[in-house]
Protein backbone atom coordinates (compact mmCIF):
# COMPACT_ATOMS: atom_id res chain seq x y z
CA UNK A 1 0.00 0.00 0.00
CA UNK A 2 1.20 3.72 -0.73
CA UNK A 3 0.45 7.12 0.60
CA UNK A 4 1.25 5.38 4.74
CA UNK A 5 -2.29 3.97 4.32
CA UNK A 6 -2.20 -0.02 6.20
CA UNK A 7 0.15 0.91 8.88
CA UNK A 8 -0.83 -0.72 11.61
CA UNK A 9 1.04 -0.17 15.26
CA UNK A 10 0.93 -3.46 17.37
CA UNK A 11 2.49 -2.14 21.31
CA UNK A 12 4.76 -3.96 22.88
CA UNK A 13 4.69 -3.75 26.64
CA UNK A 14 7.04 -5.22 29.13
CA UNK A 15 5.08 -8.44 28.96
CA UNK A 16 3.74 -8.89 26.23
CA UNK A 17 3.81 -12.25 24.41
CA UNK A 18 1.63 -11.82 21.09
CA UNK A 19 3.39 -8.34 19.72
CA UNK A 20 5.16 -10.68 17.07
CA UNK A 21 2.04 -12.81 15.83
CA UNK A 22 -0.07 -9.64 15.48
CA UNK A 23 2.68 -8.33 13.59
CA UNK A 24 2.98 -11.28 11.22
CA UNK A 25 -1.16 -11.18 10.93
CA UNK A 26 -0.66 -7.75 9.90
CA UNK A 27 1.64 -8.71 7.42
CA UNK A 28 -0.40 -11.81 6.14
CA UNK A 29 -3.49 -9.76 5.92
CA UNK A 30 -1.35 -7.00 3.51
CA UNK A 31 -0.58 -4.38 6.10
CA UNK A 32 2.36 -2.72 7.03
CA UNK A 33 3.69 -3.54 11.07
CA UNK A 34 4.44 -0.99 12.66
CA UNK A 35 6.59 -2.01 16.11
CA UNK A 36 5.38 0.58 18.67
CA UNK A 37 7.58 0.95 21.96
CA UNK A 38 5.44 1.53 25.08
CA UNK A 39 7.89 3.91 26.28
CA UNK A 40 7.42 6.28 23.36
CA UNK A 41 4.63 9.03 23.56
CA UNK A 42 4.34 8.15 19.47
CA UNK A 43 2.01 6.24 17.07
CA UNK A 44 4.36 6.45 14.40
CA UNK A 45 1.88 8.10 12.83
CA UNK A 46 -0.15 4.45 12.21
CA UNK A 47 -3.44 3.79 10.78
CA UNK A 48 -4.51 1.45 13.41
CA UNK A 49 -3.03 0.13 16.42
CA UNK A 50 -3.41 -3.87 17.87
CA UNK A 51 -2.54 -3.93 21.89
CA UNK A 52 -1.62 -7.36 22.06
CA UNK A 53 -1.95 -10.42 24.26
CA UNK A 54 0.52 -11.53 27.18
CA UNK A 55 1.08 -10.45 30.77
CA UNK A 56 2.26 -6.98 30.82
CA UNK A 57 3.77 -5.99 34.29
CA UNK A 58 3.37 -9.36 35.32
CA UNK A 59 -0.53 -8.71 35.80
CA UNK A 60 0.87 -6.87 38.65
CA UNK A 61 -2.24 -4.71 40.36
CA UNK A 62 -4.79 -6.09 37.76
CA UNK A 63 -3.99 -7.38 34.47
CA UNK A 64 -3.47 -4.17 32.29
CA UNK A 65 -3.69 -1.79 35.10
CA UNK A 66 0.06 -0.44 34.71
CA UNK A 67 0.07 -0.89 30.89
CA UNK A 68 -2.65 1.28 30.92
CA UNK A 69 0.00 4.36 32.32
CA UNK A 70 2.11 3.50 29.89
CA UNK A 71 3.48 6.84 28.17
CA UNK A 72 2.28 5.01 24.54
CA UNK A 73 -1.39 5.07 25.94
CA UNK A 74 -1.49 8.71 25.93
CA UNK A 75 -1.49 9.58 22.39
CA UNK A 76 -3.08 6.32 21.60
CA UNK A 77 -6.46 7.51 23.92
CA UNK A 78 -6.45 10.44 22.28
CA UNK A 79 -6.30 8.96 18.66
CA UNK A 80 -8.91 6.04 19.88
CA UNK A 81 -11.57 8.79 20.82
CA UNK A 82 -10.71 10.47 17.53
CA UNK A 83 -11.99 7.45 15.51
CA UNK A 84 -8.69 5.75 14.52
CA UNK A 85 -9.60 2.06 14.68
CA UNK A 86 -7.74 0.15 17.74
CA UNK A 87 -7.78 -3.46 18.83
CA UNK A 88 -7.40 -5.02 21.67
CA UNK A 89 -6.50 -8.70 21.95
CA UNK A 90 -6.86 -10.17 25.54
CA UNK A 91 -4.57 -8.24 27.80
CA UNK A 92 -4.55 -5.99 25.31
CA UNK A 93 -8.66 -6.06 25.81
CA UNK A 94 -8.25 -6.03 29.68
CA UNK A 95 -6.26 -2.79 29.10
CA UNK A 96 -8.93 -1.20 26.65
CA UNK A 97 -11.55 -1.86 30.06
CA UNK A 98 -8.71 -0.46 32.59
CA UNK A 99 -8.50 2.63 30.25
CA UNK A 100 -12.56 3.20 30.31
CA UNK A 101 -12.18 2.61 26.63
CA UNK A 102 -14.34 0.18 26.75
CA UNK A 103 -16.74 -1.03 29.95
CA UNK A 104 -16.78 -3.40 32.38
CA UNK A 105 -13.75 -5.22 33.27
CA UNK A 106 -11.89 -9.16 33.10
CA UNK A 107 -11.75 -10.99 36.30
CA UNK A 108 -10.70 -14.53 37.06
CA UNK A 109 -12.03 -17.29 35.31
CA UNK A 110 -15.46 -18.73 37.60
CA UNK A 111 -13.47 -22.09 37.50
CA UNK A 112 -10.14 -20.64 38.72
CA UNK A 113 -8.18 -22.81 35.60
CA UNK A 114 -6.01 -21.08 32.73
CA UNK A 115 -8.17 -21.96 29.75
CA UNK A 116 -6.29 -22.42 26.39
CA UNK A 117 -8.07 -24.38 23.57
CA UNK A 118 -9.89 -23.34 20.37
CA UNK A 119 -12.92 -21.84 20.62
CA UNK A 120 -15.86 -20.90 18.34
CA UNK A 121 -17.19 -17.69 18.36
CA UNK A 122 -20.45 -16.15 16.82
CA UNK A 123 -19.99 -13.04 15.41
CA UNK A 124 -22.74 -10.64 16.51
CA UNK A 125 -21.47 -7.51 14.56
CA UNK A 126 -20.24 -7.42 11.14
CA UNK A 127 -19.67 -3.65 11.05
CA UNK A 128 -17.07 -2.68 13.20
CA UNK A 129 -13.77 -1.18 12.33
CA UNK A 130 -12.67 -5.00 12.55
CA UNK A 131 -15.14 -7.16 11.39
CA UNK A 132 -16.03 -6.12 7.91
CA UNK A 133 -15.05 -9.24 6.36
CA UNK A 134 -17.43 -11.39 8.30
CA UNK A 135 -21.01 -12.09 8.54
CA UNK A 136 -23.05 -11.46 11.09
CA UNK A 137 -24.30 -14.61 12.25
CA UNK A 138 -21.45 -16.64 11.62
CA UNK A 139 -19.20 -18.83 13.39
CA UNK A 140 -15.81 -18.63 13.49
CA UNK A 141 -13.28 -20.81 15.41
CA UNK A 142 -9.83 -19.04 16.90
CA UNK A 143 -7.64 -19.96 20.06
CA UNK A 144 -8.33 -18.95 23.54
CA UNK A 145 -5.91 -18.87 26.68
CA UNK A 146 -6.52 -17.15 29.61
CA UNK A 147 -6.80 -17.17 33.27
CA UNK A 148 -8.88 -13.64 33.86
CA UNK A 149 -11.18 -13.78 30.85
CA UNK A 150 -14.50 -13.34 32.61
CA UNK A 151 -15.89 -10.52 31.14
CA UNK A 152 -17.92 -8.75 34.32
CA UNK A 153 -20.37 -5.46 34.14
CA UNK A 154 -22.96 -4.40 36.04
CA UNK A 155 -26.59 -5.10 34.68
CA UNK A 156 -27.55 -1.60 33.17
CA UNK A 157 -24.08 -1.65 31.54
CA UNK A 158 -24.84 -5.27 29.90
CA UNK A 159 -28.02 -4.37 28.85
CA UNK A 160 -26.90 -1.16 27.19
CA UNK A 161 -24.48 -2.82 25.43
CA UNK A 162 -26.76 -5.71 24.07
CA UNK A 163 -29.30 -2.35 23.90
CA UNK A 164 -26.48 -0.66 21.70
CA UNK A 165 -25.20 -3.96 19.38
CA UNK A 166 -22.43 -3.18 21.05
CA UNK A 167 -21.76 -6.86 22.02
CA UNK A 168 -18.96 -8.39 18.86
CA UNK A 169 -18.69 -11.41 19.33
CA UNK A 170 -19.82 -14.54 22.23
CA UNK A 171 -18.65 -17.89 22.65
CA UNK A 172 -20.38 -20.75 21.18
CA UNK A 173 -20.08 -23.52 22.43
CA UNK A 174 -19.82 -23.45 25.93
CA UNK A 175 -18.63 -20.49 28.25
CA UNK A 176 -14.77 -20.91 28.83
CA UNK A 177 -14.68 -18.74 31.80
CA UNK A 178 -17.96 -17.15 33.09
CA UNK A 179 -18.19 -14.11 31.07
CA UNK A 180 -21.91 -12.37 31.61
CA UNK A 181 -23.88 -13.23 28.82
CA UNK A 182 -21.44 -15.43 27.46
CA UNK A 183 -19.71 -12.22 25.75
CA UNK A 184 -16.28 -12.57 24.54
CA UNK A 185 -15.58 -9.20 22.92
CA UNK A 186 -17.18 -5.70 22.71
CA UNK A 187 -17.11 -2.26 20.95
CA UNK A 188 -17.44 1.84 21.74
CA UNK A 189 -20.14 3.22 20.53
CA UNK A 190 -18.43 4.64 17.00
CA UNK A 191 -17.39 1.02 16.34
CA UNK A 192 -13.80 1.31 15.74
CA UNK A 193 -12.44 0.41 19.18
CA UNK A 194 -12.90 -3.28 19.74
CA UNK A 195 -11.56 -6.19 22.19
CA UNK A 196 -11.96 -9.53 22.97
CA UNK A 197 -10.13 -12.23 25.22
CA UNK A 198 -9.47 -14.78 22.09
CA UNK A 199 -7.08 -14.67 19.80
CA UNK A 200 -7.37 -14.44 16.56
CA UNK A 201 -4.34 -13.30 15.15
CA UNK A 202 -2.99 -17.07 16.04
CA UNK A 203 -5.48 -18.07 13.66
CA UNK A 204 -4.02 -16.69 10.43
CA UNK A 205 -2.40 -19.88 8.40
CA UNK A 206 -3.10 -23.15 9.02
CA UNK A 207 0.18 -23.97 9.67
CA UNK A 208 0.41 -22.60 12.85
CA UNK A 209 -3.49 -22.21 13.70
CA UNK A 210 -6.42 -24.39 13.67
CA UNK A 211 -7.87 -22.27 10.91
CA UNK A 212 -7.63 -19.07 8.96
CA UNK A 213 -10.74 -17.42 10.41
CA UNK A 214 -8.57 -14.65 12.28
CA UNK A 215 -7.17 -12.85 9.77
CA UNK A 216 -10.37 -11.36 8.45
CA UNK A 217 -9.86 -8.83 11.72
CA UNK A 218 -6.64 -7.76 9.83
CA UNK A 219 -7.65 -7.56 6.42
CA UNK A 220 -11.23 -5.32 7.58
CA UNK A 221 -9.37 -2.75 9.21
CA UNK A 222 -7.36 -2.60 5.84
CA UNK A 223 -10.51 -2.31 4.04
CA UNK A 224 -11.80 0.35 6.56
CA UNK A 225 -8.47 2.10 5.77
CA UNK A 226 -8.74 2.29 2.22
CA UNK A 227 -12.50 3.12 2.37
CA UNK A 228 -12.19 6.00 4.92
CA UNK B 1 6.34 8.42 58.60
CA UNK B 2 2.70 7.68 59.02
CA UNK B 3 1.07 4.55 57.21
CA UNK B 4 -1.85 5.21 55.30
CA UNK B 5 -3.77 1.97 54.11
CA UNK B 6 -5.89 1.44 51.36
CA UNK B 7 -7.56 -1.43 51.27
CA UNK B 8 -9.63 -2.73 47.97
CA UNK B 9 -12.22 -5.59 48.04
CA UNK B 10 -14.24 -7.07 45.37
CA UNK B 11 -18.07 -5.56 44.96
CA UNK B 12 -20.25 -7.96 46.85
CA UNK B 13 -21.76 -8.66 43.54
CA UNK B 14 -18.80 -9.69 41.57
CA UNK B 15 -18.04 -12.99 42.24
CA UNK B 16 -14.88 -14.10 44.25
CA UNK B 17 -13.72 -17.08 42.87
CA UNK B 18 -10.55 -17.10 44.54
CA UNK B 19 -12.37 -16.68 48.13
CA UNK B 20 -14.90 -19.27 47.07
CA UNK B 21 -11.42 -21.42 46.45
CA UNK B 22 -10.23 -20.46 50.21
CA UNK B 23 -13.32 -20.93 51.37
CA UNK B 24 -13.99 -24.37 50.51
CA UNK B 25 -10.25 -25.60 51.41
CA UNK B 26 -11.10 -24.89 54.94
CA UNK B 27 -13.06 -27.66 56.19
CA UNK B 28 -10.44 -29.96 54.95
CA UNK B 29 -7.99 -27.97 57.16
CA UNK B 30 -10.29 -28.50 60.09
CA UNK B 31 -11.90 -25.29 59.82
CA UNK B 32 -15.58 -25.70 60.03
CA UNK B 33 -18.44 -22.84 60.39
CA UNK B 34 -16.82 -20.10 57.91
CA UNK B 35 -19.81 -19.44 55.41
CA UNK B 36 -18.01 -17.39 52.95
CA UNK B 37 -14.51 -15.79 52.18
CA UNK B 38 -13.96 -12.70 50.20
CA UNK B 39 -10.54 -12.27 49.49
CA UNK B 40 -9.02 -8.27 48.49
CA UNK B 41 -6.16 -6.74 48.60
CA UNK B 42 -3.93 -4.11 50.88
CA UNK B 43 -1.60 -1.18 50.14
CA UNK B 44 0.52 0.28 52.82
CA UNK B 45 1.82 3.71 51.42
CA UNK B 46 4.76 5.51 53.88
CA UNK B 47 3.93 9.41 54.06
CA UNK B 48 5.40 12.24 55.60
CA UNK B 49 3.66 13.36 58.81
CA UNK B 50 1.81 14.86 59.85
CA UNK B 51 -1.12 13.52 56.87
CA UNK B 52 -2.63 16.08 56.10
CA UNK B 53 -6.29 16.24 54.68
CA UNK B 54 -4.65 17.17 51.45
CA UNK B 55 -2.49 14.52 51.33
CA UNK B 56 -5.23 11.87 52.13
CA UNK B 57 -7.20 13.00 49.29
CA UNK B 58 -4.43 12.47 47.20
CA UNK B 59 -4.14 8.81 48.37
CA UNK B 60 -8.06 9.11 47.42
CA UNK B 61 -7.54 10.20 44.00
CA UNK B 62 -4.38 7.34 43.29
CA UNK B 63 -7.10 4.58 45.23
CA UNK B 64 -9.94 5.71 42.86
CA UNK B 65 -7.58 6.14 39.81
CA UNK B 66 -4.90 3.10 39.64
CA UNK B 67 -5.22 0.76 43.41
CA UNK B 68 -8.93 -0.04 42.89
CA UNK B 69 -10.74 -0.39 39.19
CA UNK B 70 -13.64 0.77 40.51
CA UNK B 71 -15.85 -0.92 37.68
CA UNK B 72 -15.46 -4.54 39.94
CA UNK B 73 -13.94 -2.80 43.30
CA UNK B 74 -14.79 -0.77 46.31
CA UNK B 75 -11.44 0.44 48.42
CA UNK B 76 -11.33 2.58 51.57
CA UNK B 77 -8.28 5.02 52.83
CA UNK B 78 -7.33 5.50 56.49
CA UNK B 79 -4.24 6.51 58.33
CA UNK B 80 -2.78 3.55 60.48
CA UNK B 81 -1.22 4.91 63.55
CA UNK B 82 -0.55 7.69 65.03
CA UNK B 83 -1.88 10.85 65.80
CA UNK B 84 -5.55 11.34 64.04
CA UNK B 85 -6.87 8.05 65.13
CA UNK B 86 -9.76 6.48 63.56
CA UNK B 87 -11.29 10.14 62.01
CA UNK B 88 -9.16 10.49 58.84
CA UNK B 89 -11.46 7.11 57.28
CA UNK B 90 -12.25 8.00 53.61
CA UNK B 91 -14.99 5.65 53.04
CA UNK B 92 -15.33 5.21 49.00
CA UNK B 93 -17.96 2.84 49.04
CA UNK B 94 -20.28 4.69 46.81
CA UNK B 95 -17.86 5.53 44.42
CA UNK B 96 -18.58 5.01 40.49
CA UNK B 97 -16.34 5.14 37.99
Amino acid sequence: MSGGLGRIGVVTFPGSLDDRDAQRAVRLAGGEPVALWHREKDLRQVDAVVLPGGFSYGDYLRCGAIARFSPVMEPLLEQARAGMPVLGICNGFQVLCESHLLPGALTRNDHLHFVCRDQRLRVERADTAWTGDYEQGQEITVPLKNGEGGYVADERTLDALEAEGRVVFRYAGGNPNGSRRDIAGITNEAGNVVGLMPHPEHAVETLTGPTTDGLGFFTSVLKRLVTA
Amino acid sequence: MARVVVDVMLKPEILDPQGQAVQRALPRLGFEGIADVRQGKRFELEVAEPVSDETLARVHELAEKFLANTVIENFTVRVEDGGTSGDAYGDARGAVA
